[in-house]
């Protein structure tokens, strides 16, 4: 007999309602002119890729576009970088990545950095699935590598 | 064929009731490693107590029964592919490197400039790399025999692609992604006519089919023993004995000499081991030996015949779903018991990670086939791989969990 029964409610630490959202409804994927930045990155072990575009002025994002293909966690993570990102200067962005990465680590955050990363909050659940946490780190770790490789060298 | 006990082959493998994320384990990645049988855990543990010795030193009890039940293992390894003696069975670490020899020692003396190598676009990562960098040392060329859609190699024209300049033809058997059964035995009469030696990696088709290299007439043979529930760390390299005595040895070392002197070359030791230097993995080949004896005792034959049944049951009620998309051939006679495929709308680390949840272990991502993978447009694949001890009931399990899935992520 099967004994595969059981529900998949262990899947939404994971999976929650945001993360499927943004992994349905991707934001702020619509290509940008003049971009100071366009790049591909990508995750080897999996495959899943994204290409960044990007446009600043001085010091402030003033447009982003992600888009890309692979699993829920990797695009919707990118997804909730691209909305969370736009508007913000340099400063801020770096700041936030830090504290996705500690977060995803599985480190304390302070209330107050919880508050500030809002709605990608929701991407704490997947510290529960270790090998996932690549897939979420993906856009996050690129766009920080392609801020200090493209900004910080011109 | 006689009907299998499944239910009592189960029960030789203790990994097979442990439970996973609160239920019971389905294994489906048996292309990927196969688990092992008590008596084959029980060899190695019993070696470590019991005989441990190194082989061909001394001249002491253990040391005489370490080396006996070596050569032994090798005898059974050389027995069941059919090789014409064990001095052509070469112990390796794996598939890969059985491949990486060939290519290293064979190919660096054999392939000049303006040669080509022929391999296939279903090639494991392990049967192109080696050949791209000998290739590249050496100014020759890769070329690809044609593949259809799904997942044949085409023979027409094959005569403009293996040609006189074509030194080498090293194919897989089965692949471990599409689960096409090559036409080994064709390619391999087309190569010597025109005086090309054959490698066939054979990983994904000697555990699970009888595979016969004096039938086949093959120049080389490589294959991984934890594919066939044996322990990691052991490969076997069968090679025409004619070609193993000409090549150089692959690495240097004890075991593998014959005289050593301050001042001049040493001289090789005869074959096999001539290629196998330093101190080797005796009690893992022991332990193969043992997973040779399991798998005769229930027959190779049996085994592939079982999996054909499971292979088809899973095919035809994967064919039905909407959303699912099978790699390869769509019929089952063509194929091993691999099935490699896509949903539409779920990608397959979620998947897996879902299925995971389940109890159900299934791999994805390119499987060492990036280039293949990408061919079909696609950045991964799922693919679930049987062995004897899987049932109807674990692939209903599975089927059953695919729609339970496709509802939680489409919702």
């Amino acid at each position: 007999m099967i004994s595969q029964m059981g529900g998949l409610d262990g899947l939404d630490d994971l999976y929650e309602a945001i993360i499927l959202d943004h992994y349905h409804n991707p934001r702020n994927k619509k290509f940008i002119d003049n971009p100071d930045f366009d790049e591909e990155i990508n995750n080897p072990f999996c495959g899943d890729e994204l290409r960044i575009q990007a446009k600043f002025n001085d010091d402030k994002l003033e447009g982003i576009s992600v888009s890309g293909r692979g699993c829920a966690i990797s695009q919707a993570s990118a997804s909730l970088l691209a909305e969370y990102v736009e508007g913000k200067n340099v400063k801020e962005i770096l700041n936030a990545v830090n504290i996705v990465r500690n977060m995803l680590k599985g480190e304390e955050i302070s209330e107050k950095d919880r508050e500030n990363i809002q709605d990608i909050d929701a991407l704490s659940g997947v510290q529960k699935f270790p090998i996932r946490i690549k897939c979420a780190l993906l856009g996050w770790t690129g766009f920080y590598d392609l801020i200090n490789a493209n900004l910080r060298s011109s | 064929m006689k009907k299998l006990d499944i239910q009592k082959i189960r029960s030789d493998f203790p990994i097979l009731s442990r439970k996973v994320n609160g239920n019971k384990l389905v294994y489906l990645d048996n292309a990927a490693t196969t688990q092992k049988p008590n008596s084959v855990i029980d060899s190695i543990s019993n070696f470590y107590k019991t005989s441990n010795s190194n082989v061909h030193r001394g001249v002491h009890t253990l040391s005489i029964e370490s080396t006996e039940n070596y050569e032994f293992a090798r005898e059974k390894i050389a027995k069941l592919i059919n090789s014409p003696s064990p001095e052509t069975v070469i112990w390796t670490r794996n598939t890969s490197e059985s491949i990486n020899l060939v290519a290293f020692t064979w190919g660096e003396k054999n392939i000049m400039s303006g040669d080509n190598i022929v391999i296939t676009p279903m090639e494991h990562h392990s049967n192109i790399v080696p050949w791209q960098q000998i290739a590249k040392k050496k100014n020759a060329e890769i070329r690809y025999l044609p593949m259809s859609n799904d997942g044949k190699i085409e023979f027409n024209n094959i005569g403009k692609i293996i040609d006189s300049k074509t030194k080498i033809v090293a194919l897989t058997h089965v692949s471990n992604v599409l689960g096409t059964i090559n036409p080994a035995k064709k390619i391999i009469d087309i190569a010597h006519d025109k005086n090309a030696v054959v490698l066939l990696d054979a990983a994904q088709s000697v555990p699970h089919m009888p595979v016969d290299v004096s039938d086949l007439d093959v120049d080389f043979l490589t294959f991984s023993l934890h594919k066939m529930m044996g322990p990691t760390g052991i490969g076997i390299l069968y090679g025409r004995k004619q070609l193993l005595d000409e090549m150089p040895p692959y690495m240097f070392g004890g075991d593998m000499i014959l005289e050593v002197s301050y001042e001049k070359d040493a001289k090789w030791n005869s074959l096999p081991y001539k290629f196998e230097a330093g101190t080797p993995n005796f009690a893992d080949a022991i332990a193969s030996g043992v997973a040779v004896d399991y798998l005769n005792q229930i027959g190779i034959d049996n085994i592939w015949q079982h999996e054909k049944l499971i292979t088809e049951y899973a095919m035809s009620k994967m064919l039905s779903l909407k959303k699912i998309h099978i790699l390869g051939s769509p019929d089952f006679k063509d194929r091993g018991g691999v099935i490699s495929f896509y949903h539409e709308d779920i990608h397959p680390h979620d998947l897996g990670t879902a299925l995971d949840q389940r109890g159900i272990a299934i791999r994805t991502g390119h499987h060492c086939a990036m280039p293949l993978v990408r061919s079909y447009d696609i950045v991964a694949a799922a693919r679930i791989s049987f062995y004897v001890y899987n049932t109807i009931d674990e692939v209903d399990a599975f089927l059953y969990s695919l729609e339970q899935i496709e509802g939680y992520f489409t919702k």
